[in-house]
This record gives C-alpha cells, structure tokens and sequence, in this order.
C-alpha cells in the first residue's frame, strides 16, 4: 500500500519537475521523503526534469508600461516596455545573472586597483552589433559618455558623476577612473540606461538607428505599440533560444490577461494582484513571483517638526502593521519591510536583524518620551506611486490611530508628483526601482550631501560608514559595514519601509525558465527573450 | 445650388477660425499642466542639470509665447512641427495612428448606420410591439454602459469563451484584409453597440412624428401598406434629423474611441493622444485635437448641408 502511495508522489514530483513547476533542491527532499535513494532521484530528476532548453518558435511576449512618445535614447529610458525592449536587442557591459549574481556580457572580465578608484573591463572579442561590426572599446567609452558631461540629458547622471574619466587601453578593454574608490562600479553597469550603443565619429552615440549588440536584431519598432525582433546570430553570450520574438505593450492590465488566457501572448508583464488568484486557476498558465529590491518609501524631513525628534519617527514605524498591508493591498505579493532600504534581494544583505514588529504601546510611549502625544501629520501620496498606494496610506492611518497618532492622507495628482511633492513635501510616499547593491541605494537617497536625501537624515557615522564601504574590496568586511548601517538606518533614519514588492508576471506553461529568476527586473530581470524557451 | 455653396464656403471659414481659437486654448491649457515636458520625459531621474540641459535641447528655454508663434507659423503652411520627445514629424507620428482611426470608424459606421437605420423603420413600423420594447431596451442598455465595460463582455464571450475573435486588435504591416476585419471585429462591434440606439431612436421618433400627419393618413385611407407608408411617405421627410445624429454619431467614432482602444489595444490616435498629454508633448496633442475639431466642424457641415439638400424648404428661409 505504501509502495503503491510512494509510487503516486514519485509520480506527481516527476509530473512536477516535468513541467519546471519545483526546484531540483525541493524535488531531491521530496524524493528522499518518498523513500528514494539519493542517487535514484538524481536519475528521476535528470530524466524527467524539464528539458535542456532548445531552440526555435516565435516569442510572444505582452509587456505593460509603453508611450508612443518612448524613444531609443537610453538616457531617458524611463517605462518599462522600453527596459524590456533594451535588454532584448542592446548589451551591457554586465547583467545580473539569474540567480543574482553578477555575469559577463560586453565586458568578459574586470579588475580594480586595491583602492578601487580604477576599474578595467576586457571587452569580450565576439561581441558584434546587429551591423556586423565588432563592439569596440571606442563604443563603449562612447556609451558611457553618453551619460557624462555638462549638458548631458540623460537620467543615469548620478549614477555616474563620480567617474573622471574613462579611457580607451587600445587591447579591447577599458579603464574607468574616480574620483573615490567604488567597489560596485561592475554593479552600476547593469543599469538599463548603460547600453552600448555604436559611437558616432564625434565621440557621441548613435542610439536612433536601433543597432545594438544583445541578442536579437531590431526588424520593426512602432513606439508604444509593438517590437518585432529576430534573432542577432552570434551573440557573443549563450541564450537566445527563440528564432523570432514580438513585444506588444498592452498598457491595460485586463488586455494583458486575456491576450495570455486566449494564446495572443505566451507571456505577460506585471499581473493585476487582485486577480492573479482567478488567473492561478487556468491549466495553461503558470505565475512567477519574485521578491524583488523593489519598494515604497515613506520618507519624512528629519530636519523639520515633528519628525525632528527620532522618537517620533520610531513611533510611526512601530505604528504600521505591514502584514496587513502586504494582505489587504498586495494580495500576498511582498515581503516585509524592515525600515533599511536594502532587500533580501540585494547582495550583503544582514538576516539577523529583527523584524519591527506592530507595537501601538510602545509607539505610544515614545511618544510620550518626545512630548508629542496626540501627534497628528499628514501623509502626502498619490495613485501612480504603486497600485494601491492611496489605499495603503489611509490602512496606515487606521492602524496608527491605535497609538494615537492622527496621519491626514492627502492625495496629490499623478501628474507632476515626482517634481512637485517628492522632496518638498515632508512626508510622503515614493516608489523606487530595485537597485543592484545597498551602495547604490544608500548613496542616491540616504547619504547626507545627494540630491535625493529624500529624508534630510544626516547619520555621521552611517555617511563614514558609506563611503568606507564603498570602497571596501573584501566581501565580508563590507557586509559587516552594512549590516551596521541597515541597523542605524532603522533605528534613527526617517523612512518607513513597509514592504518590499514582488515581481508578479505569467507565462503560458509550454514557456519554460530555468531554476532561478533574476530578481532585478520583471520578466527574469527583462531578460525572459534570450533565457527563456519553448518546451 | 449656389446658395449651398456660399454656405458651404462660410461655414469653412468660420471653422478656420474655431480651429485657430482652439489651438490658442490647446497650447495655454498644455502650459497649465503641472510639471514640463523635460520632467515628464525624466521621470524620477530628473536633476536639476539634466532636466535644464533637455529643456534647451527641446526648445523649452525659449518663452511660451514665441514657441507658440513659431509653432502657428508653421501650422498655417501645413508643416504641424515635430514631437518635443522623439524629434520626428508630427505627421509622421500620427498619420498612421489617424488612418487606423478612420479604418475602425469607417467599419463600424458601415456597420452602425444601416443596421440602426433599418432598425428604426422596423421599431416605428412595430411601434409599441413587444420587438419595439425589446430593441429600445436592448439598445439603450449598451449606450447606457461604458464603452470599456462592453468592451470586456465581449471579449469575456467572444474571445475567452468562444475563441471566435482575437481579444487584441494589434495590427502588423502583412496583415490581408480578411484578417485585418478579423482582428478589429470586436472593438468595431463595441463602437456599433455604443452608437446604434442614438440613431435607431431619432430615425424612429422622427418618423413617428410624421405618422400623424395628415398626408400620412392619406396615404393609408387609400389603402397604402403600412411599410410603404412608412419608407416612402414618412421616411423622405424625416431625413434632416435623422442626418444630423448620423453625423454626430460618426463624429463620435472618430474622436471618443479611446476607451475603446486602450481596452482592445488599438494603435489608433486616442491612445497617441493620452500619451503625448502625459508627456506635455504639445505638437502631438495640437495636432490630434484639431483633427478631432475638424472633425466634428467638417461633419456638423456636412449634416446640414445634407439636411438641406433633402428638405428643399430649408433653402428659402422666411
């Protein structure tokens, strides 16, 4: 009887590796539960595990997030069709490999100087554009200064201002030179405004004519209505499965279901929340979720009343119950917040930091300790910060009134948030982008001189910390630095961060990945055309 | 006819006229906005450096005055400027999204406009039948639904359950025409539903109206049948209004599709406008929203033009 049960599950855990539904790690559990011996299952596993990816078929793929008004310029890359389209048909100098580590993909390998002012890439000798033309060093100093320079209007501005100059060795690598030791430059080049594009003779960048060096070639771009691309023979990376694929923006969430549910599309972008449980039910179709770097911050001016005093702020952080905000808004999709920005999701992550929990009484007390009982402060969002973002606010209000804390939702218009609430208002509600490693986090919007010090906290020991850090080449030293940072960041810094968000998307279940998603973008971090395949 | 023609030449010269009040209003409202261009374009990226750098690279620097000056200049020579954003020609830019536009409207107005006509005689001829109240019920349900909800059944019918129709309207260049009408079945089913029961119910009013006429009785005293009465009596003298809602009807296909385009993902001129708004784009939405006024001035001419030409008393006013 047993035998014949065991059988059933041997069955199903085969039936379930078949169709890439469970990692090899759960599936050799399972299989020695069921009585296995370990080099059984690996056979099992190796035979019926989804297949080796193959080639072939056209690749449908709906993706959220375009405009007509979209261009290739990759310094205003700004929605999200765009990055997807970029990570199709241009290169970078790295990616984010699957698992969340850093990979080659323009640059072969690098190296820094002990003091990590200076960074040298190899450029891998097979890359080509879809042209024909070998990517040359000249095009990637020339990319890169794309994003430099006085009158440059691109939005990777910041990201790049600490470098001083980048040089062309005249061996198929570069230099980059800055001016403070930065151990995550080979990090900063994942960006998707950082693709290598043909240099023009004048040294500037020829991003119209839609060349690039990724995996497929361009054959037919209508901006903010569909891509169509095949595939670049000889990508110099492995990938590429599909022979053809068609991005089509389907802005509306319910278009993007149904074109998956009906076989328009074989994968979509972002699925709506509040039904992706009804969707879970169709045979077909398969969700992926994957936490993410993603987050909403609520950042509040520490240089201004009431948020000045460091009670206050750890009062309205204890006066959020996040669990209920990741059920009632996020429908299950996110993970919990610990008040540092930084996410599992992220290398040199600390995992012994304990979770801040709900705790209205000793909001209260601290409150009582900053003298300021019966606090009331408004709360500025808007709709287009995430899905939900007015519901969350006022949910937040609830849950704070337990502590005796009034927070006035004030809903801003969409339109102009970013430049006329975000940074002027002194506490409001801000999405930001996953970002590939804590410095990149921490130096955009916590260190005390940038320009986006969303919450005016200023921490001595935390802004020593960061550019040491920086700096710091050895891995474990570093992570030690982090994790007192993360621990400063949430015991005085002036953000609430409830939540860090999922990647929700869905593909049809004849589209196959392999084990791991990279957690940078939607999609296998934008990259589902050139890692996915048809079973 | 020349009393025609005179109007005809009026009529367009005082639509110039709107035309250029309109832009004047376009370009100030566009200013309005909260936020510019370079900021919208940037997003959450914008620095204070880059943003001013991309505003003077877009022209922004200069004052709104003259960018609107500069902007009429070349409008009254035909030449609509290029999008702030992508730098590429207006026309360009919107030429094909406006012949998608016109293609959905013209399959749904072959579709509409005899179907509501012909359902208006039927429901005057079987006024007060239960097939009357069934139609007007019917018809008014789907004008009193909005657009996109509609849209939604259908596809939840036709497309998810039936599988008879795409449930995407995406075009591609190497499309035959059998599959292109495939493929914009739905959203132009969508259009025929929202604009049927307006038409249906001015053609049957108007008749309706007639019916008690004396020359209607007439007719019947002298043994007319009921339908003859109706297509050849009443029908001929209920035109003018019919017209008119015809035209408004038609209007309306061309310039408040949008819903319909972003639920069935129709790359038409609705969706190139909400874009270029969200980007402050001006050209872009200067150039959709005149179209869309001519429209309405064009077709508004064109109804009474038609009502006067089948109501010949319309052309001696007392």
């Amino acid at each position: 009887m047993t035998k014949v049960k065991d059988q059933i599950l041997i069955d199903r855990l085969a039936e379930a590796a078949r169709e890439g539904r469970i990692s090899r790690r759960s599936f050799m559990n399972y299989s020695l539960a069921a009585g296995m011996t370990a080099s059984a299952a690996t056979g099992l596993w190796a035979t019926s595990a989804k297949a080796q990816p193959k080639s072939g078929g056209h690749f449908r793929l709906g993706a959220h997030d375009g405009n007509t008004s979209d261009t290739h310029d990759p310094g205003t890359y700004v929605s999200f069709s765009m990055i997807q389209l970029a990570h199709t048909f241009r290169s970078y100098l790295t990616l984010i490999e699957p698992d969340g580590s850093l990979g080659p993909d323009v640059a072969s390998e690098w190296s820094a100087t002990p003091d990590a002012k200076e960074w040298t890439f190899k450029l891998n000798p097979n890359a080509t554009f879809h042209s024909g033309r070998k990517v040359t060093a000249n095009d990637v100093v020339a990319s890169l200064n794309h994003h430099r320079g006085e009158d440059t209007t691109s939005a990777a501005a910041a990201l790049v201002s600490d470098i001083e100059e980048i040089v062309d060795n005249g061996d198929n690598s570069i230099t980059v030179k800055m001016a403070g030791g930065n151990a995550d430059l080979p990090w900063l080049m994942t960006d998707y405004h950082l693709a290598i594009c043909p240099a023009n003779e004048d040294g500037s960048i020829d991003w119209r004519s839609g060349d690039g060096c990724g995996p497929y070639r361009l054959v037919n771009a209508e901006m903010g209505v569909n891509y169509e691309l095949e595939r670049h023979d000889g990508w110099h990376l492995d990938g590429a499965y599909f022979d053809k694929v068609t991005i089509t923006v389907l802005n509306d969430p319910n278009a993007r279901q149904t074109a998956l549910v009906t076989g328009d599309v074989d994968a979509v972008t972002q699925i709506e929340l509040k039904t992706k449980s009804l969707l879970q039910r169709d045979p077909n179709i398969a969700i992926d979720e994957v936490p993410s770097a993603a987050t909403v911050t609520h950042p509040m001016f520490c240089d201004q009343a009431p948020f000045d005093d460091v009670n206050v702020r750890n009062a309205l952080k204890l006066s959020m119950d996040r669990q209920e905000i990741i059920d009632k808004i996020f429908f299950g999709t996110a993970s919990l917040g610990n008040d540092f920005h930084h996410s599992p999701a992220m290398p040199y992550w600390p995992d012994d930091i304990p979770q801040r929990e709900y705790d209205p009484e000793k909001a209260k007390s601290l409150l009582k300790k900053a003298g300021a009982e019966g606090l009331e402060v408004t709360l500025h969002t808007a709709d287009s910060v995430v899905s939900g973002a007015v519901d969350m606010a006022v949910l937040y209000s609830e849950q704070a009134k337990q502590s005796g804390i009034t927070i006035n939702v004030k809903r801003e218009p969409n339109d102009g948030y970013y430049s006329d609430v975000w940074l002027k208002k002194p506490w409001c509600m801000v999405q930001w982008g996953a970002r590939p490693t804590p410095d990149v986090m921490y130096s955009l919007a916590y260190k005390e001189d940038a320009a986006w010090n969303e919450s005016h906290w200023e921490n001595d020991r935390f802004n020593e910390l960061l550019v040491k850090a920086k700096a710091e080449l050895d891995d474990a030293k570093r992570a030690e630095m982090y994790r007192e940072m993360a621990l400063l960041a949430r015991n005085d810094g002036g953000t609430v961060i409830p939540i860090f968000t999922n990647f929700v998307y869905a593909r049809r279940k004849n589209v196959q990945h392999g084990e791991n998603l990279a957690p940078s973008w939607q999609m296998d971090g934008a990259r589902a055309c050139s890692r996915w395949w048809f079973a | 006819m020349g009393d025609i023609l005179s109007l005809v030449a009026k009529r367009l010269g005082l639509g110039l006229l709107i035309l250029f009040i309109i832009s004047i209003i376009i370009f100030f409202m566009v200013e309005l906005l909260p936020g510019d261009i370079a900021q919208a374009v940037l997003g959450q990226g914008a620095t204070e450096e880059n943003v001013a750098a991309l505003r003077k690279e877009m022209g922004l620097d200069k004052p709104a005055i003259v960018r609107y000056l500069e902007w009429l200049g070349g409008a009254v020579q035909f030449n609509f400027g290029n999008s702030i954003v992508t730098g590429e020609s207006v026309t360009a830019t919107i030429g094909p999204r406006f012949m998608n536009t016109l293609f959905l409207a013209t399959y749904a107005a072959v579709i509409a406009v005899p179907f509501a006509i012909v359902l208006g005689i039927i429901v005057a001829l079987l006024r007060n039948s239960i097939f009357d109240r069934v139609a007007n019920v019917a018809t008014l349900s789907a004008i009193s639904s909005p657009e996109f909800f509609l849209g939604y059944i259908l596809i939840l019918y036709f497309a998810v359950n039936m599988g008879a129709f795409p449930a995407i309207s995406s075009l591609s260049e190497d499309m035959g025409t059998w599959e292109l009408l495939n493929r914009t079945f739905l959203p132009a089913l969508t259009l025929v539903l929202v604009v049927t029961a307006h038409m249906m119910r001015m053609t049957r009013a108007a008749i309706i109206n007639l019916l008690a006429s004396p020359y209607i009785e007439m007719a019947r005293l002298k043994g007319v049948p009921p339908w003859r009465v109706i297509v050849k009596h009443a029908l001929p003298n209920a035109w003018a209004p019919i017209i008119n809602v015809v035209a408004l009807n038609l209007a309306y296909l061309i310039t408040g599709v949008v819903l319909v385009e972003v639920v069935f993902v129709y790359p038409g001129i609705g969706q190139a406008l909400v874009d270029a708004v969200s980007k402050r784009d001006f050209p872009v939405v200067q150039a959709c929203c005149l179209i869309f006024a001519a429209t309405f001035i064009l077709l508004n001419l064109a109804a009474d033009v038609g009502a006067i030409l089948t109501n010949p008393r319309l052309r001696h006013p007392k």
